[in-house]
């Protein structure tokens, strides 16, 4: 019984042991946090002045939501606003085109002087989306890592060329991380289908807003989402044609363009003893035809192919991913450091938009002791065992007693 | 039982009631956290894709269960959803049991899916695909729907159960689990040097011994049943005394 009892001590403090043992594995790196910044664009061009959101106009609403989004705001967050649309009322479509502010700076938020120059807006002019997109972007650089705009707006650009989806396709690709959230109040179709574009062109979301709460509720998710940034900033890297001209990489997140068809080629030097472990994920920015893929292989310098993760899917994704292993244990005819050739390909096809600039690639390397392979158990399990270990002590037992009578006999002889 | 729960309040230092996540990540990099019995509940709308990540250790059978709640007004047709896991290194892990990918009828009010992991295994070959300790993603996203019904506010709630498995099924361990290296990437000018080889430490230490497992049980009763067999047939050998 005390036994059993020690027994069980003895394996809760293993258990216990190897629980505690294991969880600080999995604790995030420590990163600097960068003041996470978002800028909220509204619509206030003259089709706001509809009455058709609970009975009042968008304007009323989004106002009214705009006020608790700025009186719930976290501390932290640095938060400006830009208007389109707000001052010219004419009919000359050039200077209505130009027609954005930003009526809130960048910053630490000032809630009271936030809520005056929300209440003076008045429903007025065109609705330079693409405009207002390129300004925005211009009022968030330079400032914090992660930076999101909040684009609210009720009807499509009245201002094409040139088209928004592709300003913000072209806003993305500059490198630094830019995402584009779109909210539509009671949008039309039209307008739908253009903020869905902007979306995906820039990785952010899309929602339709039918009444204050949904407005209100989802501006405050967005915010939020803005106040969370991600862990890393990824560093921008260019891949190479061929393994020669690649660029050699340490371990880390980077991000890349890649075309469609395209392969892109990265080096990594990984040391004797050492495992490799690659992912790679490419965005789906744009529309592309039903059936896709992503490949990602490591190679020697020479060509010789070692591991390949790949993935395929069909249908509405956000992003493709596959990823790979590898440890030169198994391979002695590669040197104590060698190079290790990362190529990455796709195989999405579109009808429309195959061109410049390419879709966003996600890569993170990852340098680590490789893992050993293990021996054959020591220990064994089940009724078989069980059996044969019977038999065995069984058989051992008649010879050991054979033996003995043998001997007996022999000394009683002598 | 009270050594178990003994044991369970050792392993977890916060003990108590886990606090409700309401909030989900967009993207593999802004995945938020979460842990197993935690309750999440996120309103989202029609086509977002939501991330969550959750570690998972060697002997584990993590398994999801999901709710949804669509929206009442404003669908036009079926919308397909899917839920997908995927391992540290963004590969997918296949999903062996639940519903992973449903088809809401317009008439729905909500839905159910699932997904049951294999049990994370303690090693793998690095050319394999086993779920293997480390960080776990879940990506839950609407896959078809009509155009029309995008952005409309759907109310998801998710649960994650980890329940042990057979631990000692497995030989061998992963060197580090299979986490993410989030650091910023640099590009390099040179090679970096290679490391200088370390002695072995000739200290005297545990690791060839096996964890406590089932079969430590197994194996010992083998032991002493064979030993009392071998009394068995070391006794037909001796002459019965009247």
């Amino acid at each position: 019984m005390i036994h059993r009892k020690l027994s069980i001590v003895a394996a809760i403090g293993l258990i216990a042991v190897a629980v505690l043992g294991a969880s600080p594995a999995h604790a995030e790196p420590e990163t600097t946090a960068e003041p996470p910044v978002v800028e909220l664009v509204l619509d206030v061009s003259g089709s706001m002045k509809a009455a058709d959101i609970d009975g009042e106009t968008r304007m009323t609403v989004a106002k009214r939501a705009f006020n608790e989004v700025v009186d719930a705001l976290p501390e932290t967050t640095q938060l400006g606003i830009r208007v389109l649309g707000a001052t010219y009322g004419g009919e000359n479509k050039k200077q209505g085109c130009r027609d954005t502010q930003q009526i809130v700076k960048v910053g630490p938020v000032n809630r009271v002087a936030a809520k005056n120059a929300i209440a003076t807006l008045r429903p007025t002019g065109f609705t330079p989306i693409g405009l207002a997109l390129r300004e925005a972007a211009k009022d968030l650089n330079g400032a914090g890592a992660a930076r999101r705009i909040v684009l609210i707006t009720d009807g499509e650009d009245t201002c094409t060329p040139p088209d928004p989806c592709d300003v913000a396709r072209e806003l993305a690709a500059q490198g630094t991380d830019l995402v584009v959230d779109t909210l539509g109040l009671a949008p039309d179709e039209k307008t739908r289908k253009q903020l869905v574009c902007i979306s995906q062109a820039t990785g952010g979301t899309y929602a339709a807003a039918q009444s204050e709460e949904e407005l209100t509720e989802r501006i405050k998710q967005l915010v939020d989402r803005a106040a969370l940034p991600p862990p890393v900033t990824p560093a921008v890297v260019e891949g190479a044609k061929d393994c020669a001209t690649a660029p050699l990489l340490a371990a880390g997140v980077y991000t890349d363009r890649e075309l469609i068809g395209e392969h892109r080629f990265y080096r990594v030097s990984v040391n004797d003893g050492d495992e490799l472990r690659a992912s790679v994920s490419i965005a789906l920015d744009r529309p592309l035809n039903r059936d896709y893929g992503v490949l990602i292989k490591a190679a020697t310098v020479d060509g010789r192919e070692l591991v390949r993760g790949l993935d395929a899917g069909s249908g509405r994704a956000d992003v493709i991913s596959a990823g790979l292993r590898w440890s030169g244990d198994e391979e002695p005819a590669l040197a104590e450091i060698s190079d290790i050739c990362l190529i990455v390909s796709n195989s999405f096809a579109s009808a429309t938009a195959a061109g410049a600039p390419g879709m966003p690639v996600e890569l993170s390397i990852g340098l680590v002791a490789a893992s050993q392979a293990p021996d054959a158990p020591g220990l064994g399990r089940g009724l078989l065992l069980l059996f044969v270990l019977m038999i065995a002590g069984l058989v051992a037992g008649v010879l050991a007693g054979w033996l003995t009578r043998w001997w007996v006999a022999k000394w009683k002889e002598n | 039982m009270q050594l178990v729960l003994a044991a369970l309040l050792l392993a977890d230092p916060s003990a108590g009631p886990a606090p409700l996540v309401s909030t989900a990540g967009t993207s593999y990099l802004t995945a938020v956290s979460i842990a197993a019995e935690q309750p999440v509940k996120v309103s989202a709308v029609t086509g977002d894709h939501l991330y969550w990540q959750f570690p998972a250790t060697a002997g584990r059978r993590p398994e999801l269960a999901i709710d949804v709640k669509l929206p009442t007004e404003g669908r036009t047709g079926d919308h397909a959803w899917t839920v997908e896991v995927f391992d540290g290194l963004r590969r997918r892990q296949a999903c062996v049991g639940g519903e992973q990918s449903p088809v809401a009828e317009t008439s729905a009010t909500s839905m159910t899916l699932g997904c049951r992991l294999r049990q994370v295994r303690s090693w793998a070959e690095p050319w394999d695909g086993d779920p293997l300790p480390g960080t776990y993603y879940v990506r839950l996203s609407s896959t078809e729907l009509p155009e029309k019904d995008l952005g409309l506010p759907v109310e998801v709630s998710l649960k994650l159960t980890a329940p042990t498995g057979d631990t000692g099924a497995d030989q061998g361990s992963l060197a580090a689990p299979l986490v993410p290296d989030n650091r910023p990437g640099e590009v390099l000018t040179t090679r970096p040097p290679a490391p200088v080889e370390k002695e072995d430490d000739s200290t005297f230490s545990f690791d060839w011994l096996p964890d406590f497992s089932s079969r430590w049980v197994w194996t010992a009763s083998g032991g002493v049943l064979a030993a009392l067999a071998g009394l068995v047939g070391f006794s037909w050998t001796r002459r019965r005394r009247v």
